[in-house]
C-alpha cells in the first residue's frame, strides 16, 4: 500500500479474486452520460483511506487526457470521474499502477440516497422547532399568565405545525401502513399519542388554557428521529460497503458474430446460439458448450468443487464460473434468465420461508404495550367522568397518561442498541444489513456451513513444499508466476531461491500447465500426463485433480506437487467456540467426498454430507427448521444463496457471489472466519441490552402512569420523564464494548499481484 | 411585552435562517463525505478535483 501503515484501516481484504480489468465497452455501459459527450464514471476503491490516497489519486487521474474532473469520496470509498470523448481514458491502469485496487460500480445502484436526506430532513425541521417551542415553554413553566401565556401558545401551536406535517409524516405513513395490513407497530401509538397531544393543547390554546403540550409532541418526534436517522445510516453503510465489493457476476461479453465482427453485448441481451469469446480471467456470463480452446475453470463459488478443471472443446459450463488460464469461445444455449444464476434466483424466492414469518421484538413488544397503554388511558377518562363528571377534566388527564407513556425511551430502546452493536461489528469487518438480522442470529442454535470459500479459502495451498528439492521448488515458482492457474499461485509464493537456471521463454499451454525454456532444457510444470511424457503414468487424459501436478525436466518427472484446499484462518477456532455457545455445526459441501472428509477431520464437524445440489441445502435447511431449530447458514456460491434465503439468519464472506451478498444478513470482509462466532456473541450481547431497555422503559411507565392517572403531571414533568428516560436508555446501550479485538487485524498477505508488472510505490 | 412582539419573530427568523442554511449545506452535498472533508484540511493546495460533489 502506498500510505498508512497496513491494519490502520479497516481494509477490506476480499480474497483477490483473478479480475481482469474491465473492457472499455463495459466501463461505457457504466457510465452515466452528462450530455454532450461528457461522460460520469463513478468507480469503488476500497484501498482509499486517507488524505494522502485523496490527493494522490485526484492528482494522478486530472493528469489523465480527456479527465475533466476526478473526486474522492472517503466515506464511501468511491472516486468519480468526469470525462470527455469517445475512448475511456485508462483508469484502472492509473490506479493500478499506483497500488490500489479498482472496481467499477453500477449506476443504477448509485441512486442517491432519498430517505436519508428525507430523514435528515426531518430531524433538522424537528429540532429547530423543538428548540424554539421549548424557549417559550420555560417562559410559561416559569410563570407567564393570561395573554403572555396564551400568545406563547399560540407561537409553539404555530411552530408545531410544519414540524408535525413534515417531520411526524414518517411515523404517520408507517402507521397508517401497519394499520391498513391489521399489524402494530411501534409506530402507532407514536402516531396517536403525537397526534391527540397536539389537538388537545390546540383546544386548551383556544380555551385559554393552562397546560399545553407542544413541547412534549414536537421534542418526541426529534428524539425518535434522531434514532431512526442513526438507524438508517447504520444500514447504508453496510449496503454502501458490500455493494463496494468487487463484482463477480459478467455485465456482458463479447460476441462473435458471423461476419465475423466482434461486439460487447450486455449480458440481458444475450441470446441462445451466439457465439461468445471468454478471455482468461473472465466469468462466463450465460450457460452453454465450449466450441473451441483449451483452458481451466474455477468451480467453487458455483458448485462448490474445489479442483479447478481443465476443459476443452465440447464442455458444458454454466454462467458464472470463472476461466482461469486460456481464452474459450463458446456458443450461449440459454440466455442470461434462463441460465444457472437465474435458476438459483428463482430457487431463492421459492425457499423465502425462513424469515418471512419473523416479527422484531419492538413490534411484538407495541403489540401487546399500544392496547394496553390506550386502554389504560380510556379507563382513566372513564373513571375521572365518574368521579368529577367534567369531561374536559377528564379528558385532559386522559391524554396526559398518552403523553408520559409514548413509547419514547421504547422507540429508541432497540434501534439505539443496535445502532451501537452494528458499529462495533463494522470495526471489526462485519456488516450487518438491518437490525432484525441480529435479533434472529440471537436466537439460533443450529449452524450449516458450506466448505469451499467459506470454511476454507477456495484456494489450493501447497503442502509438500518440505518435501521437494529447493532447486525444484523455486524453478517451478518461477515458472509458476506467469500464470493465473490456482495450483500456480500456491506454488509461486515460494519463490526465492537464487541457485535455479534462468528462464528464456515461457508459454503457458492452457489445460495443460506451462513450459519453459531455459538453456536447452524443456521445463514443464502441469498436469501429470502432459509434463512427464518420457514417463507415461497412467494419468494422462485424466482432469488434473489434487496430486496431479508435476514438474518435469526433458520429460522426467523431477518433483511432484500435492495441494489441499486451505481451511480459512481461525476456521477450528471458530467452529470450537460455536460448539462452545451451545451450536451444533453441520457441514453441507457440493464437493467430493474425499474432500469434505478431510476438512471435516480438521476441524472437528462430525456432521458433513458430501456432493449436495443447491436445493438439497435447502430442503436439510427446511427439516431443521420444521423439526424446530432455527438455523444460521454460512455460505459463499451461488449454490448456497437458496438456502442462505431459506434460513432463520444467513452469513456470507465479502468473496461470495453477489447474489449470495445480496442474500445474506451478515457480510464479513476479513479473512477470519472468527467473524461468526463474533457476530452471534455481539447479537446475544445486543439481544440482553434491549431486554433491559424494554424493561427499563416499563419500570419508568410503572411510575410515571399512577402519577399522570392521578391528574398531576403538568407539561413541565413530561418534558422531564420523558427527556431522563430517553436518555437511560440510550446511556445503556452505549455500554455494549467492543470485542472487536477478538477478530485478528488484516496484514494483507502477501501475494503477488493478480496484474503482472504493477510497481508499487 | 411590547418588546416581545419583535423579538419573537426576531428569534423566530434567525432559526428560520439557520435551518435553511442547514438545508442549503444539506443539499449542495456537503454532507456527502465527512471523512473526506476532515482529511482535505490538510491537503496544501487544493487545486484537483474540481466540484463533482454537487449532482443535480
Amino acid at each position: 500500500m502506498s500510505c498508512c501503515a497496513p491494519g490502520a484501516e479497516m481494509a477490506l481484504e476480499v480474497a483477490a479474486t483473478v479480475s481482469a480489468t474491465p473492457s472499455s465497452d463495459e466501463i461505457k455501459l457504466a457510465s452515466r452520460s452528462l450530455g454532450g459527450d461528457l461522460h460520469q464514471t463513478e468507480l469503488s476503491v476500497p484501498m482509499v483511506h486517507c488524505g494522502a490516497c485523496i490527493q494522490a489519486i485526484e492528482a494522478a487521474l486530472g493528469k489523465v487526457e480527456n479527465v475533466e474532473a476526478a473526486r474522492v469520496n472517503l466515506s464511501t470509498k468511491r472516486v468519480s470521474i468526469r470525462w470527455h470523448g469517445d475512448s475511456v481514458p485508462p483508469f484502472f491502469a492509473v490506479l493500478g499502477r499506483m497500488g490500489y485496487q479498482a472496481h467499477l460500480f453500477d449506476p443504477e445502484i448509485h441512486e442517491k440516497d432519498k430517505t436519508l436526506s428525507e430523514l435528515i430532513r426531518a430531524v433538522a425541521v424537528a429540532g429547530f422547532a423543538a428548540g424554539n417551542i421549548m424557549l417559550l415553554s420555560v417562559s410559561v413553566w416559569s410563570g407567564a399568565e393570561g395573554p403572555t401565556r396564551d400568545l406563547f401558545h399560540w407561537l409553539s401551536a404555530l411552530i408545531a405545525i410544519p414540524a408535525l406535517a413534515f417531520a411526524g409524516g414518517i411515523y404517520f405513513r408507517s402507521a397508517a401502513n401497519a394499520l391498513r395490513h391489521g399489524r402494530m407497530n411501534m409506530d402507532v401509538p407514536i402516531a396517536v399519542g403525537v397526534s391527540l397531544a397536539y389537538a388537545m393543547s390546540l383546544y386548551e390554546t383556544v380555551n385559554h388554557g393552562e397546560h399545553a403540550y407542544f413541547d412534549a409532541s414536537v421534542s418526541l418526534l426529534f428524539f425518535l428521529l434522531i434514532g431512526r436517522t442513526l438507524d438508517h445510516v447504520m444500514r447504508e453503510r453496510a449496503r454502501t460497503a458490500v455493494n463496494g465489493l468487487s463484482r463477480l457476476a459478467a455485465r456482458g461479453a463479447v460476441v462473435l458474430r458471423d461476419d465475423g465482427t466482434r461486439e460487447y453485448v450486455p449480458v440481458a441481451e444475450l441470446m441462445p446460439r451466439m457465439r461468445l469469446l471468454i478471455a482468461a480471467g473472465e466469468r462466463i456470463p450465460v450457460d452453454g458448450d465450449i466450441t473451441s480452446g483449451n483452458s481451466d475453470l474455477d468451480c467453487s463459488i458455483v458448485s462448490g468443487e474445489s479442483a479447478p478443471k481443465a476443459v476443452s472443446a465440447g464442455t458444458y459450463v454454466q454462467a458464472g464460473i470463472l476461466n482461469l488460464t486460456g481464452p474459450l469461445t463458446m456458443r450461449a444455449t440459454a440466455a442470461a434468465k434462463d441460465s444457472f444464476l437465474a435458476e438459483m434466483v428463482r430457487l431463492m424466492e421459492a425457499a423465502e420461508g425462513g424469515r418471512s414469518h419473523y416479527r422484531r421484538i419492538a413490534d411484538r413488544v407495541s403489540a401487546l404495550y399500544a392496547p394496553v397503554v390506550h386502554l389504560a388511558a380510556f379507563v382513566t377518562f372513564l373513571g375521572w367522568m365518574v368521579a368529577s363528571g367534567d369531561w374536559h377534566r377528564a379528558m385532559t388527564i386522559a391524554i396526559a397518561v398518552l403523553i408520559i407513556t409514548c413509547p419514547c425511551a421504547l422507540g429508541l430502546a432497540v434501534p439505539i442498541v443496535q445502532v451501537v452493536a452494528a458499529r462495533r461489528l463494522f470495526e471489526a469487518g462485519v456488516m450487518v444489513k438491518d437490525g432484525s438480522a441480529m435479533e434472529r442470529l440471537a436466537a439460533i442454535d443450529t449452524a450449516v456451513f458450506d466448505k469451499t470459500g467459506t470454511l476454507t479459502m477456495g484456494q489450493p495451498r501447497l503442502i509438500n513444499a518440505s518435501e521437494i528439492d529447493p532447486t525444484m521448488l523455486a524453478m517451478a515458482a518461477d515458472m509458476a508466476a506467469h500464470s493465473r492457474h490456482p495450483f500456480s499461485k500456491a506454488i509461486a509464493a515460494y519463490a526465492g531461491f537464487a541457485g535455479e537456471p534462468k528462464l528464456d521463454s515461457v508459454r503457458e499451454e492452457p489445460g495443460f500447465g506451462i513450459e519453459a525454456i531455459a538453456g536447452n532444457d524443456i521445463w514443464r510444470l502441469g498436469r501429470r500426463g502432459w509434463a512427464g511424457w518420457k514417463a507415461r503414468t497412467g494419468g494422462e487424459g485424466k482432469i488434473g485433480g489434487y496430486g496431479g501436478t508435476v514438474l518435469s525436466k526433458n520429460g522426467s518427472i523431477v518433483g511432484c506437487f500435492a495441494f489441499e484446499d486451505a481451511p480459512r484462518s481461525d476456521a477450528r477456532a471458530a467452529i470450537w467456540q460455536l460448539k462452545d455457545a451451545g451450536v451444533s455445526v453441520d457441514m453441507l459441501s457440493g464437493d467430493t467426498e474425499k474432500a469434505c472428509s478431510e476438512v471435516a477431520g480438521t476441524l472437528g464437524i462430525e456432521n458433513f454430507v458430501p456432493a449436495v445440489l443447491p436445493s438439497g441445502k435447502v430442503e436439510w435447511i427446511e427439516s431443521l427448521t420444521r423439526a424446530g431449530h432455527k438455523v444460521l447458514m454460512v455460505g459463499d456460491g451461488l449454490n448456497d444463496t437458496p438456502a442462505l434465503r431459506a434460513a432463520h439468519v444467513s452469513i456470507a464472506p465479502a468473496s461470495a457471489a453477489d447474489i449470495g451478498r445480496k442474500a445474506a444478513d451478515f457480510v464479513f470482509l476479513r479473512e477470519s472466519l472468527l467473524a461468526v462466532p463474533l457476530a452471534m456473541e455481539m447479537s446475544r450481547k445486543a439481544g440482553r441490552l434491549i431486554r433491559q431497555n424494554i424493561a427499563i422503559a416499563i419500570v419508568y411507565n410503572a411510575f410515571a402512569v399512577p402519577i399522570a392517572i392521578l391528574g398531576h403531571v403538568t407539561p413541565l414533568i413530561a418534558a422531564v420523564a420523558m427527556s431522563a428516560s430517553s436518555l437511560i436508555v440510550i446511556a445503556n446501550a452505549m455500554r455494549l464494548q467492543a470485542t472487536a479485538n477478538a477478530i485478528p487485524e488484516v496484514t494483507p498477505t502477501r501475494r503477488r499481484s493478480d496484474v503482472v508488472g504493477v510497481a508499487r510505490p | 411585552m411590547t418588546t416581545l412582539v419583535y423579538l419573537i419573530p426576531v428569534a423566530l427568523f434567525l432559526g428560520a435562517l439557520g435551518l435553511s442554511g442547514f438545508l442549503w449545506a444539506l443539499r449542495s452535498g456537503q454532507y456527502e463525505d465527512l471523512d473526506g472533508a476532515a482529511e482535505r484540511i490538510l491537503i496544501d493546495q487544493d487545486d484537483t478535483g474540481k466540484d463533482i460533489g454537487r449532482r443535480k
